[in-house]
């Protein structure tokens, strides 16, 4: 095998475990909230700099090969993809560490009302990361297109949460601090879902060379 | 019918060495004023399909070809056709540069010397103009007189291209023109190219896929005598259609 070829492997591999750090984070992040396990949330906040590591790491080693390679075609659109996807995927830490700190604050507290619309939303996002990242690592699939779609669904949730949360506002106003934390963590899920959405089109951008991103998407 | 975009039109264009068949049924368009590259392993035929564009090949016993290769609307391979004129309109530099063995003024003076140009004011005329095109009137304006054979060898291969330009051509063709210079000669020449395809159509045949890259508006890839695939620079290195294509621009072929 060429050594570009190893070079290449071995940054998709880097990529992969970016991704699984990122995907622990977020799973981690949730559970430390609906078990409400600040030790746990404590750890998710302590690993995000290995995240950040990483990512630095996998840009340093992009512009080594767009420098030393001088990729083409599709090493070039791997490349050049991987550079986006692990800022989006950096950002997806960071995220995870919000909510993290939101689940430090909150269990601190009273628990206001079992958790039913945030683990659902977490469920989904988690399986938009999770399903990019082999759209990514597979190549050429539908799999982007399906990741695509479900951010709508967690769309929808972010909007049905705050709803929920605003009606138990009006009929208490004491309850606001709490509720407005569930609204932030909803979101903080809504925005890792539209990172994950940025990675599917950017993945799509891999295999197909055509950019979607802004674009009404046609398959 | 003339095309006024195309200053080249190929059509079910084949050479043949011979038996061998060293280009293949090419169809390709040519822009008027643009920088066109044609890229492909050793052996594909690029360089034989520049050569037959102002009839080089004609100079190879037992070469002919099949299909046509209009110039400007008219059959290069005609009867008819003045190879010299053509030689004239489209220009040719090649790999090393073979600047005649005369003073720098010379080598430039020589083609309209022959065209029957004799005033000396004329001629000094056209002598500056196309060294100055050549981007190469500063550094031997003092030294006009002196060998052709001295200067270095960027400024040779300029030297070349003056010479051609001093015929005033619309065409000029470039086999591998710098393959043999260093990297600062090569963006020098690289640059003179870009400036000239405002008023001369430009093919080049290069080994080096970053200098079609940087270069080129639009780029061929020849393999095995065919034309594999023609379309914007752009789209070729980023996103080839082709397979065979992909594989050579990433450097996983064979």
């Amino acid at each position: 095998m060429a050594i570009f070829d190893v070079e290449l492997r071995e940054l998709r591999e880097r990529v992969l475990k970016l991704g699984i750090m990122v995907e622990n984070a977020i799973r981690d992040s949730v559970k430390a909230l609906v078990e409400r396990d600040s030790t746990l949330a404590r750890e998710v906040i302590r690993r995000d700099h290995l995240v950040n590591a990483q990512d630095v790491a996998i840009d340093l080693e992009c512009i080594r090969l767009l420098a030393l390679r001088q990729p083409m075609g599709s090493d070039l659109r791997f490349i050049t993809t991987t550079m986006k996807i692990t800022t989006d995927l950096e950002r997806m830490g960071d995220l995870a560490v919000n909510i993290a700190e939101r689940a430090l604050e909150l269990n601190e507290e009273p628990q206001l009302k079992p958790f039913v619309n945030i683990p659902k939303m977490a469920e989904i996002t988690q399986a938009m990361v999770k399903d990019t990242l082999d759209a990514f690592v597979a190549g050429c699939s539908r799999l982007p297109y399906e990741v695509i779609k479900k951010d709508d669904e967690v769309d929808d949730l972010t909007v049905k949460n705050f709803e929920e949360l605003l009606g138990l506002m009006l009929q208490d106003p004491k309850i606001i601090p709490l509720a407005i934390k569930r609204t932030y963590i909803a979101k903080y899920l809504e925005r890792i879902a539209d990172h994950a959405t940025n990675i599917a089109e950017m993945v799509i951008y891999m295999c197909k060379g055509k950019m979607i991103r802004h674009t009404t998407i046609e398959e | 019918m003339v095309d006024d975009r195309h200053i080249f039109e190929i059509k079910d264009f084949s050479i043949y060495y011979g038996d061998f068949m060293a280009v293949k049924n090419i169809n390709l368009n040519i822009e008027t004023n643009k920088i066109t590259a044609i890229i492909g392993p050793s052996g594909c035929g690029k360089s034989t399909l520049l050569r037959a564009l102002n009839r080089m090949n004609d100079l190879i016993l037992y070469s002919r070809v099949e299909g046509q290769a209009l110039f400007q609307g008219f059959d290069i391979y005609d009867k008819e056709t003045d190879v010299i004129e053509l030689r004239r309109r489209v220009g040719m530099v090649f790999q090393k540069p073979n600047p005649f063995p005369s003073s720098v003024y010379e080598n430039v003076a020589y083609g309209p010397k022959i065209r029957g140009i004799k005033k000396k004011s004329q001629l000094d005329e056209i002598v500056e103009n196309a060294l100055v095109r050549a981007d190469l009137w500063k550094e031997v304006k003092d030294k006009l007189n002196e060998s052709g054979m001295s200067l270095s060898g960027g400024q040779m291969q300029r030297l070349c291209i003056a010479r051609s330009l001093a015929q005033q051509p619309e065409v000029l063709l470039f086999d591998e023109p710098t393959s043999a210079l260093d990297p600062i000669s090569t963006a020098h020449i690289e640059n003179l190219l870009q400036e000239l395809q405002k008023t001369v159509t430009i093919v080049i045949v290069t080994h080096n896929m970053q200098q079609a890259a940087r270069i080129s508006v639009y780029t061929a890839f020849m393999y095995l005598g065919e034309l594999v695939e023609f379309g914007d620079t752009d789209s070729i290195f980023v996103n080839p259609q082709n397979k065979l294509t992909e594989e050579y621009i990433t450097g996983r072929f064979g």
